[in-house]
């Protein structure tokens, strides 16, 4: 509980500094629109609250993105195109069945490469190449072209997820199942132990906490490649549209609101992934 | 291991080499003289079954492999999909690959074949073979260019356009992702070593900076257009924000690497703060801060291009990518993909070469593999 304290000085003196910096920021357009509504010798205290409260503010207050927050997803229908959990639901979907495509495909490639000289020298190194791709950079002409070979909808943010939430996976899991040392190799042989044993009672186990710190990072990872996929589908939904068509429409609190859905949904999934590695790591006996 | 020299695996792959061999040497019998590259190689992978009687050194593997490529590329002609021998080719030249290099895996394992130079073929060979499979796949089954390219296509293209291509990079990596990257992490520097000396700051900046760092923070790239306006000082800003936090929490993890006891014999020897932090912890920091380096260079480029999708003067990476996507020009699309790859793995390979300099002292980089 030490740690609450700091953390949450910290939280208040963002806040704040957020507050404080919404005056000038929003000061400039504030003025011209009292000057046409010959507003004059308003207090500075007055003039704060209404840079707090404009319609397309350049920097939105912080109530103002809770408010719409609030607004997008408890006070709509969760059907609406409007609704901020609707849009939610969609990318977290997406984001959900690739990081559980990514890691299967990493796992799978990690065992491969474990068991396999060949395929450790020959796909190591294009899977660390693969990476220099900037797949999320392109990631909407991939969903344009999978769309022309038929496949639109979940699939293809699903595949740009499951692209960049694989190779943490291959390269925690390779580290993870190389892990065990000589000595406790040669006592399974000892044993007599197939290499199938081998695997489940000794390489997998010791795995564990590895594949626990890559799927951290790849779940995060998936969520910002479903989230960047979505900006070239605007009529898919899901939260890259909401960014998107804020921004061209000006409506600065719905993008700070869609932001920090999406900030809240990669909490989430985060803490969730932790709180599962604690119950393995206690279900296999590890002391902290 | 049996009379030939073969594992398990690599007989099943030469098995399966030779007899779609002789298949395809039978399918390909009534049209001969068309294409006698193919032909040759049907005869030559059949013959290479005599392997099970007759030991085959595993040069001979890979140079029926390119015999396979080579007769596959010359026997492509556009607007015809490829009749069915010539698939039988695709596959047996694969299995002919996979067993070049398994096999080559195998001798460098057994200390019959060096290390050097004979580790960095295998790669190669995957990477050729995919290629190959790539260019005679597209072009062997007419996939309409809109949805991929042939490599020689997006090769042409990249030669024809080396202005357009030039100019974008220079907008995207010289423009935005350079000093958006200096500005970032000597920020995020600076702020870590500032923070550091308040325990108090700290227990409160580093969770909010582990959460901030797992967060998609390049959806602030809207922003951000509208902030700093269209032109490269707003993609500088999204990189700003996408390499702070790594390299703050790294730095100030990096920073509490130096033992106790070497930070004791810095106190007999009376050094300063800013002795200790110059000559013992910065250095000892200095793992940490490279892997923040390296994370961050292909974030940044990540960031730059994708806060184009926003808005952009028209020129830019992901502007050009957008709008190539657009006007189905996607073999463009690609060589700028191409480019981004090439600058993003050269940007990656100059900081770890800084490095394996600067760190040479840490046991990653003296074991030889970083």
């Amino acid at each position: 509980m030490n740690r609450f304290i700091p953390v949450l000085t910290i939280v208040l003196a963002i806040l704040v500094i957020w507050y404080a910096a919404a005056i000038p920021m929003n000061a400039a357009w504030q003025t011209t629109l009292n000057t046409r509504a010959e507003l004059v010798d308003l207090s500075f205290a007055s003039f704060a609250t209404q840079t707090w409260n404009q319609d397309k503010p350049v920097l939105p207050a912080p109530h103002q993105v809770v408010g719409e927050i609030w607004n997008a997803t408890v006070a709509l229908e969760f059907t609406s195109r409007r609704s901020l959990a609707f849009h939610a639901w969609i990318t977290l979907s997406a984001t959900l069945l690739g990081f559980a495509l990514g890691t299967v495909l990493g796992v799978g490639l990690a065992v491969a490469i474990i068991h396999n000289d060949a395929s450790d020298r020959s796909l190591m190194p294009w899977i660390i190449a693969s990476q220099t791709i900037p797949i999320l950079a392109v990631a909407p002409m991939v969903v344009v072209g999978l769309g022309a070979m038929g496949l639109t909808g979940l699939v293809p943010k699903s595949l740009i997820s499951m692209y960049l939430s694989f190779f943490p996976v291959v390269v925690g899991m390779v580290k993870g199942l190389r892990s065990p040392e000589a000595i406790q190799l040669d006592l399974l042989r000892t044993y007599d132990a197939s290499s199938w044993q081998v695997f489940w009672k000794l390489r997998w186990p010791a795995a564990m906490p590895f594949l626990f710190a890559s799927m951290k990072v790849g779940i995060a990872i998936s969520l910002i490649g479903a989230v960047v996929a979505e900006l070239s589908n605007a009529a898919g939904g899901g939260l890259g549209v909401r960014l998107l068509t804020g921004s061209y429409n000006g409506q600065t609190v719905q993008i700070w609101a869609a932001l920090f859905i999406a900030a809240g949904l990669a909490a989430i999934l985060v803490a969730i992934v932790g709180s599962a590695e604690r119950w393995v790591n206690a279900r296999m006996g590890v002391r902290v | 291991m049996n009379r030939a020299g073969l594992s398990r695996l690599q007989m099943v792959l030469a098995l399966a080499a030779g007899l779609t061999g002789l298949v395809g040497l039978v399918l390909s019998l009534p049209s001969l003289g068309a294409a006698p590259l193919l032909a040759l190689f049907f005869a030559l992978s059949t013959v290479s079954l005599a392997r099970f009687v007759l030991p085959l050194t595993v040069w001979l593997d890979g140079a029926l492999a390119v015999l396979a490529a080579i007769a596959l590329l010359a026997g492509l002609t556009t607007g015809v999909t490829l009749p069915g021998h010539h698939w039988l080719a695709l596959l047996a030249g694969w299995a002919f690959a996979w067993l070049f290099v398994e096999r080559l895996a195998a001798a460098i394992r057994a200390g019959s074949l060096p290390e050097t130079g004979t580790s960095l073929l295998i790669p190669t060979v995957f990477g050729l073979a995919l290629l190959v499979i790539w260019e005679v796949v597209t072009r062997g089954a007419n996939v309409p260019p809109v949805i991929l390219p042939p490599p020689s296509a997006i090769g042409a293209r990249f030669v024809t356009e080396i202005p357009i291509l030039w100019a974008d990079f220079v907008q995207t990596f010289v423009k935005s992702v350079l000093p958006g990257y200096a500005i970032g992490c000597l920020a995020g520097l600076g702020v870590a070593i500032l923070v550091d000396r308040s325990p108090f700051l700290k227990a409160g900046i580093m969770p909010i900076g582990n959460f901030m760092s797992a967060l998609p923070i390049i959806g602030i790239a809207p922003i951000m257009v509208m902030w700093f306006g269209f032109d490269w000082q707003s993609k500088a800003a999204v990189v700003v924000a996408m390499t702070f936090f790594p390299m703050l929490v790294n730095t100030v993890a990096g920073l509490n690497a130096a033992s106790a006891i070497e930070r004791d014999l810095m106190a007999t020897y009376a050094a300063s703060y800013r002795q200790t932090l110059l000559k013992l912890r910065l250095p000892a920091a200095a793992p940490f801060i490279f892997n923040a380096l390296k994370i961050n260079s292909t974030l940044a480029l990540i960031g730059a291009i994708v806060a184009e999708f926003f808005g952009t003067p028209v020129v830019g990476m992901g502007f050009r990518i957008s709008t190539g996507v657009g006007r189905l020009a996607i073999d463009l699309v690609w060589a700028e993909i191409a480019v981004a790859a090439i600058a993003g793995s050269a940007f990656y390979g100059v900081i770890a070469l800084i490095e394996r300099g600067v760190t040479f002292w840490h046991p990653s980089v003296r074991g030889g593999r970083a």
